[in-house]
């Protein structure tokens, strides 16, 4: 399952705000921490705001902050605000699966997806977070073209 | 293969708002008499849907023959049945190292999110641990969310076995 561009960012911002509710952060502070685009982040960070998930505060000192239920929100409720990874959207969809063959192989591609879409539905934003506290960070990984 | 029975925290699908808060619970965690058991059928007949009290006797009689291996554990506070899980040490199964295997738990619906699931599986969690096991390992169905959730919540990921069935008849 390959997660569009907007949707990680989603979740990149969605993780940080959350890790400290009580802490606003501008936006670019967001994109520079995970090296992403300001503009697209804050596209995503008013959607994220339309859906009662997190807030602006304007101002100096102005930046977002986590207002949903950590406890509730799972990595799929973020995820579906951006794109629709339900059922029948397994890789190849609509792609040449009218024979038998295809069908037989479309069956596994699926149970794959069902599979990663109950992983995305069983893991709330404190689960994760929880997660990441209890995992040592690993090293970042070398760039590309090293 | 058990069915990992009954639902231990209810998590609904978005939730901008707070939870409503109500208090922690610090149950008393206790192995089951038979005088439970019929609040053990109940709770899950509440939860599943399905009646089953001979299964759970029976499952208690095997659990008594095999202390050493088998817990039955039940939560309560005040004198309040709240909840119940059972664990199991199993070995061997294609190659798997002896672990402990949570394969029922249940929760009072009014006493979700309170802390009774996370200590039931504390309980058992302890005796295992006391058994020398070093892994916990449960199934659960994959849309079964309640359950999958609570069980991540408790720092569960996805183990290196893989579910397989099919259909017999």
């Amino acid at each position: 399952m390959r997660l569009n561009k907007a949707t990680l960012f989603a979740l990149y911002a969605v993780l940080e705000l959350a890790e400290d509710r009580d802490r606003q952060i501008a936006a670019g502070d967001i994109a520079a921490k995970y090296g992403i685009s300001l503009n697209h982040l804050a596209k995503v960070l008013r959607d994220l705001g339309r859906a009662g998930l997190v807030e602006a505060a304007r101002g100096v000192g102005g930046g977002y902050r986590f207002v949903g239920n950590p406890k509730r929100v799972t990595l799929m409720d973020v995820i579906e605000i951006f794109e629709d990874i339900g059922a029948g959207k397994a890789a190849g969809d609509g792609q040449g699966p009218d024979t038998h063959l295809g069908q037989a192989l479309h069956g596994v591609l699926a149970e794959i997806e069902d599979i990663a879409r109950a992983t995305l539905r069983s893991v709330t934003i404190e689960t994760l977070l929880k997660h990441a506290r209890s995992e040592p960070a690993a090293p970042a990984a070398a760039a590309a073209d090293d | 293969m058990r069915k990992t029975a009954s639902s231990a925290s209810p998590a609904p699908p978005r939730g901008a708002s707070p939870a409503p808060s109500r208090g922690r619970i610090e149950p008393v965690i206790r192995a089951a008499r038979p005088g439970d058991l019929p609040a053990v059928a109940a709770l899950d007949a509440r939860n599943t849907g399905e009646a089953k009290p001979a299964y759970w006797r029976d499952l208690h009689r095997r659990v008594l023959r095999r202390p050493k291996e088998r817990w039955f554990l039940v939560a309560e506070a005040e004198g309040r049945f709240l909840g119940f899980a059972i664990g199991e040490i199993r070995a061997w199964e294609f190659g798997s190292p002896p672990c402990g295997w949570v394969f029922a738990i249940g929760v009072d619906p009014g006493a979700r999110l309170r802390n009774v699931g996370s200590r039931l599986v504390d309980a058992v969690a302890e005796r295992f641990r006391g058994a020398g096991i070093k892994h916990l390992r449960t199934m659960l169905r994959r849309d079964d969310n309640l359950n999958l959730s609570f069980f991540r919540s408790q720092g569960m990921m996805a183990g290196p076995f893989i579910q397989l069935e099919k259909v017999i008849e």
